[in-house]
């Protein structure tokens, strides 16, 4: 639970979200922010109750004549819900939703390097946005790139600064395709982010160009 | 509508074990409830009950109720959602069947149960039409507490209400944003797109929410 996060998901996201029509690589940003951040848990819950009150409004339609007895069949075959879940064991820095995409911490992601000291993990989601783990040096800059479509940065440790702000542990970053930006990870501590995209990043420069063959984006 | 019927509050039932702090919901909302909540918050803390009842004593009658109200919704929901017929029925048997074996999991102070079914069924159309993973936020330390506080389950039922009558009092193009967003027939960036979305209307909402969250933290 953190009280210094200052950037948060918008209004839409969260719609989407609780709607359960985002990419599965944006619903990880997403449910990993929530796990970080009060104020956004608090506004899905009242998206969900949006969901709710539509599905509510909902043109009501029969079901089939034996419906029920259908149901109560399933319940008897069900094996019984009896424990609540377990309270979350958090020692490392990633939340429980990203821990199960990982398999693990910090310590058991498999990094790759991909160019100019930055090292990334991709994993593995639904194919229509992509979703990577970066690890980006103490005072090292992410090559200045635009965006074809929408990417979400969250901050798991450190921070980076860009033209826009500074975006420290638990505040996520939403950036449109019209925006290019170069992150710099602040001094001091490497910046881990968990990044998705639901399209492919375009690099400018020279160098960044070479590095995008590496990121096989 | 063959198997809608509405919900009045169950007066053959047997008693229930009283399932908030030592008070008997079905006394109270038959009192004092209606007159402070209004016809439809009384509605809402009748699905409450409901549920409690499937969770405390397996209760089919009360089963059928919810059952009979929510599924042909759940139905509809999920075809609009994109799920044929079949499928949708299919469907929406295990959504109801997960309300029946996960009800110790529902908190009445954090959700309206017609908020706690859509979560369920959103899921699991997640899983069966899009064929996804949902990664879900992680739960708080502090789980549903075995005897939600009543007032502050009133309270969250009755803002719902308001949010609900709030929805439908919104002009109708704005109206049927929304529920295309629910539906599926808009991307995420078609949402971002399209401004208006009625923040105002789900503030107070929020707010309650975030109460509650630093109220169970303290």
């Amino acid at each position: 639970m953190m009280n210094t996060i200052k950037h948060h998901l918008t209004e839409p996201l969260l719609m989407g979200y609780a709607a359960g029509t985002l990419p599965e690589a944006f619903n990880l940003v997403v449910a990993t922010h929530i796990s970080m951040c009060d104020s956004c848990r608090a506004a899905l819950s009242a998206y969900d109750a949006v969901g709710g009150e539509v599905m509510l409004d909902a043109e009501p339609i029969a079901m089939a004549e034996d419906a029920l007895a259908a149901t109560m069949a399933l319940i008897a075959n069900a094996p019984s819900v009896d424990a609540m879940p377990k309270p979350p064991l958090r020692n490392g820095i990633f939340p429980a939703p990203l821990h199960d995409y990982v398999d693990g911490d910090l310590v058991s992601v498999k990094w790759r390097r991909v160019g100019g000291g930055v090292s990334q993990m991709i994993l593995q989601t639904s194919n229509d946005a992509s979703v990577r783990l970066l690890r980006i040096p103490a005072g090292t800059a992410v090559p200045d790139h635009g965006h074809g479509g929408m990417e979400l940065t969250l901050v798991l440790q450190g921070a980076f600064v860009d033209e826009t702000d500074r975006f420290g542990t638990g505040d996520v970053e939403v950036a449109n395709e019209d925006m290019n930006h170069t992150p710099v990870a602040e001094a001091g501590m490497d910046c881990i982010c968990l990044a998705a995209t639901d399209a492919p990043l375009r690099f400018t420069g020279i160098l960044p160009r070479f590095a995008q063959r590496f990121v096989g984006i | 509508m063959l198997l809608e019927t509405p919900t009045p509050p169950k007066a053959d039932a047997p008693p229930a074990v009283p399932p908030y702090k030592g008070q008997d919901v079905r006394a109270f909302y038959k009192t004092g409830a209606r007159r402070v909540t209004g016809e439809q918050s009384t509605k809402r803390m009748a699905w409450v009950v409901q549920v409690t009842a499937v969770r405390d004593h397996q209760d089919k009658a009360a089963f059928a109720e919810l059952f009979a109200y929510f599924a042909p919704r759940v139905k509809s929901f999920l075809m609009k959602s994109g799920a044929s017929p079949d499928m949708a029925e299919e469907c929406t048997q295990e959504v109801m069947a997960t309300l029946w074996n996960k009800a110790k999991m529902f908190d009445p102070t954090k959700a309206s149960v017609s908020t706690w079914i859509f979560t369920i069924a959103r899921n699991r159309k997640i899983d069966i039409l899009r064929k996804q993973r949902r990664p879900e936020p992680e739960d708080l330390p502090w789980g549903p507490e075995a005897e939600p506080d009543q007032s502050e389950a009133i309270v969250l039922q009755q803002e719902t209400e308001k949010l609900g009558q709030a929805l439908a009092a919104l002009p109708s193009e704005q109206r049927k944003l929304i529920e295309r967003a629910y539906y599926g027939e808009l991307s995420h960036s078609e949402i971002a797109a399209e401004t208006g979305l009625p923040l105002g209307t789900i503030k107070s909402r929020i707010r309650l929410a975030l109460d509650r969250l630093r109220h169970a933290m303290k």
